[in-house]
């Protein structure tokens, strides 16, 4: 007998193919009501599936235990304070859930006839128009299927514009606080990333990014990528006068929506010299991360780029919605089909929920939260940019690693034990040993306090037992986990027991 | 709001805490002359009621299919996808978590991942598939760029005319700013199928890899191990992009054809189809490229006590580590669909999906058989699995398809015009498990009378 091991009611759950038994199955299949027909009338024996996929043998009852188990694993939102700097994990409300569920968005085909579908066309005709309100955009493409889809997708209408001017220019400057996927997107169009470096505020400089013109030569850049408010949660002040550099040189302004959540009713991009940005509406138009994905990363463009959208765009054409695939500048298609329609069903859902007011709101609470945590944690935890910031706080190790060895990974673990997400942690790079925080609005102000109480107790912890971090969690159902075997040697998928020695 | 908690006393007690007076001074980052003075034009916010109101009344704008007899695939297939997946991802702990970047916090979904890549690893026939990307058609994207990374030096990638035009545009958008590859596309034959003579013509030191689709654009059956054969006389890689995942219960998988590496769509299998997403992308590959792949990969390890668990791994080819060098710039997957993807497979289960393909490819025969007897069969004599084409015999198909949606109440498949306009007269028809007997005999009907 060799018992499950438990953790209380925590499972030390098996693989699924572990589970069950040979010739179970959990499948409700219809009746053949036609003759069966045997495929090697039709197709050459070496077409035809020698030996079955080696999928799990089990019962419904058995998957639904397993994936319940499995979910007990996950710290989530619903389960508690989840202040993942960048990732914006708000509250995700529910009757987003039903609404995307009704069988006349899910149920639906992307190819029956646009007369079948004008509802949901209507949708995306509707939600471009407020996320063109909101970001102060010409047009928005709701294809993306992510933050970083969107980005290439808003390099490539840059570029598209700049091969239409006689020369696609080699550079984008990329300041070094920049998300990675920045970069990358770069990269993938073709682009060489220049970097700048943030001036001592932590903020971008008009007089570096002109110095950066001038030194590969300003007619041969393409565009520059900035996220803002930048990932120190600090706002980028000079944007107009940054933009005004970029403008003279023809080159544009790709602004990194990531962060949006800063500026709802505050600042609308597309009308200041941001020419193409994109949003991500898994982060702030509250759609779930769904543990990575799916989200939607819709890009906002100024007029001057609308020709160059993905086709096709929903145009109104007196009462009728329709697709308009004849666009003969666009950059194409970045993906099949319309883009994540449940997740634009969602977003859509919480704006007309919200309203102008209430996104206003949610952007002022969010800015609220952070900077308290600011304020109650800069006596203990090394700040490196002494002043407000917008959504997130940037904390460091630095001082406390010095006094103390204790590390921004330790501290990440230890918060573990106390029932709460670690923040974002050792990005941005810029700072050493970062601790992203972003609480986001819908966060209690006791939630929030009790987060600063727990950091106050691991700072306390750290002077006076720092083992207890380094080890930690202590608190869960698996200890540290190691990482570097995993790289090492990586074991990407489950083998069979005797199959193993073949691979 | 609901959704937003503070009290009139919070914001006092807060604020006074930060020492700030107002919550516009901690914008004063933002200069004054770029701050919106008004109020966003949006609609007045609404009430939970409302909300479900007036969402309901623009959903039955749509047409939901319901139980309605329809024939339409090319790409997003109707496949009946049990109750049981819906529930369990819209387990809070699933859907309201982020990516596992704190694996200790994170093992459900990071082993739903290492499942999901091991039954996607299964059906495609490889040692290693990562943990989805966005949809079938960037997953060709990439593939196309991984093949390219693969062969350095080579610039060419040729691709089938048989793969799903969207797929095929998007192959385009993606390798427009690649300045080292061309993309060539390899026409099909008067019989559907890839024109393997042309294909060996173009096939040459200079070709990264192959990209085809089986079953294709028109439902045929490929012939992938001779592709993979011509190919690799000059040392080039091939990838299959499965045009029907169910198809691979009696297929064989990519892998054993010879494939260097496989993409494909599991939009149908992980949900409704929501117009066409949120779909997931698939990809697999031989052990010796996964360096080379795109997207996140998790892998097994174990924690300080020797037990087992998962984390994410091999991220040195990822964006957040590699930045301008990494293999791709993704970072959010599709996990959720992932998850539903792999809850899905598993209640099939070995003999589940066997028997799902067999009904599939009964049902399919069952209606060619007919319609070959009228004589409408676009490529009578092609091996199809559980989709195939029609030739209107009006000669416009989109009509037709009107005619007999408006007549007999049946959707009878996709107008291929849509695409092409030298597709006018074609009509995709796709049959699966959820179409019955009748539907089928209805369709016969259909036709027999519109000729």
């Amino acid at each position: 007998m060799n018992p499950i091991e438990t953790r209380g009611i925590l499972y030390h759950e098996p693989l699924i193919f572990e589970l069950g038994a040979e010739g179970r199955s959990g499948a409700s299949l219809p009746k053949l009501e036609v003759e069966e027909a045997d495929p090697r009338d039709e197709f050459d024996s070496k077409q035809l599936r020698e030996k079955s996929p080696d999928l799990p043998e089990v019962s419904e009852v058995e998957v639904v235990r397993h994936y319940t188990r499995l979910s007990q694993w996950n710290h989530s939102i619903d389960a508690g304070f989840y202040p993942l700097g960048s990732c914006t994990m708000k509250h995700n409300p529910r009757i987003n859930e039903v609404t995307c569920r009704l069988p006349g968005f899910a149920d639906i085909h992307p190819y029956q006839d646009e007369s079948e579908l004008q509802g949901a066309m209507q949708i995306i005709w509707e939600l471009e128009r407020f996320l063109c309100e909101i970001g102060g955009f010409a047009r928005v493409s709701l294809q993306p299927a992510a933050g970083a889809h969107g980005e290439l997708t808003g390099l490539m209408m840059i570029r598209a514009h700049h091969v239409k001017n006689g020369n696609p220019r080699k550079w984008v400057l990329v300041p070094d606080s920049a998300h990675g996927t920045n970069p990358a997107s770069v990269t993938l169009n073709g682009y060489k990333p220049k970097q700048i470096a943030s001036g001592e505020e932590g903020i971008l400089r008009p007089e570096d990014v002109e110095r950066a013109m001038e030194e590969v030569g300003g007619d041969e850049v393409a565009a520059i990528m900035i996220t803002n408010p930048n990932t120190l949660g600090l706002f980028e002040t000079h944007i107009a006068e940054i933009a005004d550099i970029m403008h003279r040189y023809g080159a544009m302004v790709y602004m990194d929506g990531a962060n949006l959540n800063a500026l709802m009713g505050y600042l609308q991009p597309g009308k200041h010299g941001v020419d193409v940005m994109h949003y991500n509406l898994h982060k702030t138009f509250s759609t779930p991360h769904g543990g990575g994905g799916p989200g939607s990363g819709p890009v906002g463009v100024v007029e001057e780029l609308v020709p160059y959208l993905p086709r096709p765009t929903v145009e109104k054409e007196e009462e009728r919605f329709v697709w308009k695939f004849d666009r003969p500048l666009s950059i194409g298609r970045v993906r099949s089909f319309f883009g994540n329609f449940g997740v634009l069903v969602r977003a859509y859902t919480y704006i007309l929920e919200m309203g102008a007011k209430g996104l206003k709101e949610a952007t002022q609470l969010a800015v609220l939260n952070a900077n308290y945590v600011r304020v109650r944690l800069q006596g203990k935890y090394t700040l490196e940019y002494k002043r407000p910031c917008l959504h997130e706080v940037v904390f460091s190790d630095r001082e406390l690693k010095k006094e103390t060895g204790v590390t921004t990974m330790d501290i990440a673990k230890r918060l573990v034990d106390y029932g709460v997400h670690p923040p974002t942690v050792y990005f941005p790079l810029i700072v050493q040993g970062a601790l992203m925080i972003e609480p986001t609005e819908t966060e209690t102000p006791e939630e929030v306090e009790r987060f600063c109480n727990i950091m106050e107790s691991i700072f306390d912890e750290a002077k006076e037992n720092p083992d207890v971090l380094h080890s930690a969690p202590h608190n869960v159902g698996l200890s540290r986990l190691d990482e570097v075997q995993a790289a090492r040697r990586p074991k990407l998928r489950w083998v069979a027991k005797k199959d193993e020695k073949k691979a | 709001m609901r959704y937003l908690p503070h009290t009139t006393d919070d914001l006092e007690r807060m604020l006074n805490k930060i020492g700030v007076e107002t919550i516009d001074a901690l914008f004063e980052s933002i200069p004054d002359k770029l701050r919106v003075k008004e109020d966003l034009d949006l609609p007045e916010p609404l009430d939970e009621g409302a909300l479900k109101d007036q969402l309901g009344a623009l959903s039955v704008k749509n047409r939901a299919l319901g139980c309605s007899s329809s024939f339409v695939g090319c790409g997003a297939y109707r496949h009946s996808v049990p109750a049981t997946v819906d529930m369990l991802i819209s387990r809070g702990e699933f859907f309201t978590a982020y990516t596992p970047y704190q694996p200790e916090v994170s093992q459900g979904t990071l082993q739903g991942a290492f499942e999901f890549q091991t039954i996607t690893a299964e059906l495609l026939g490889f040692d290693v598939a990562n943990a989805s990307l966005y949809d079938g058609a960037s997953a060709c994207a990439e593939a196309v760029l991984m093949m390219h990374r693969v062969q350095r030096r080579r610039r060419k990638v040729l691709i089938s005319e048989g793969v799903h035009p969207e797929a095929l545009e998007t192959c385009r958008t993606f390798t427009e700013g690649v300045d080292d590859l061309d993309l060539e596309v390899i026409p099909l034959t008067k019989g559907g199928d890839l024109d393997l003579e042309f294909l060996k013509k173009k096939m040459s030191k200079d070709v990264a890899g192959v990209l085809l689709q089986s079953p294709n654009l028109f439902g045929i059956v490929e012939n992938v191990r001779e592709v993979v054969e011509i190919a690799e006389k000059e040392r080039a890689l091939v990838c299959q992009n499965v045009g029907e995942i169910t198809s691979l219960g009696i297929l064989e998988s990519p892998g054993n054809m010879g494939c260097h590496l496989a993409v494909g769509e599991g939009l149908g299998i992980c949900g409704p189809l929501n117009m066409g997403g949120p779909g997931v992308g698939l990809m697999a590959c031989r052990d010796k490229y996964k360096r080379s792949m795109p997207g996140r990969l998790v892998g097994e390890t174990v924690d300080t006590d020797g037990r087992r668990g998962y984390v994410l791994t091999l991220a040195t080819r990822e964006q957040h580590i590699r930045r301008e060098k990494a293999t791709s710039n993704i970072c959010t997957n599709q996990a959720l669909m992932a998850l539903a993807f792999g809850i899905h497979m598993s209640l099939l289960g070995k003999r589940g999906f066997h028997r799902l393909s067999k009904i599939n490819y009964s049902n399919s025969r069952y209606l060619r058989k007919k319609l070959h007897s009228l004589g409408i069969m676009a490529f009578p004599k092609a091996a199809h699995y559980n989709e195939f084409v029609v030739r209107a015999p009006g000669g416009d198909a989109r009509q037709l398809t009107l005619e007999i949606r408006n007549k007999d109440g049946v959707d009878p498949g996709v107008p291929l015009g849509r695409f092409d306009e030298k597709w006018k007269d074609l009509l995709l028809v796709c049959v699966t498990e959820r179409n019955t007997r009748e539907q089928m005999d209805q369709l016969v009907t259909a036709f027999e009378r519109h000729m």
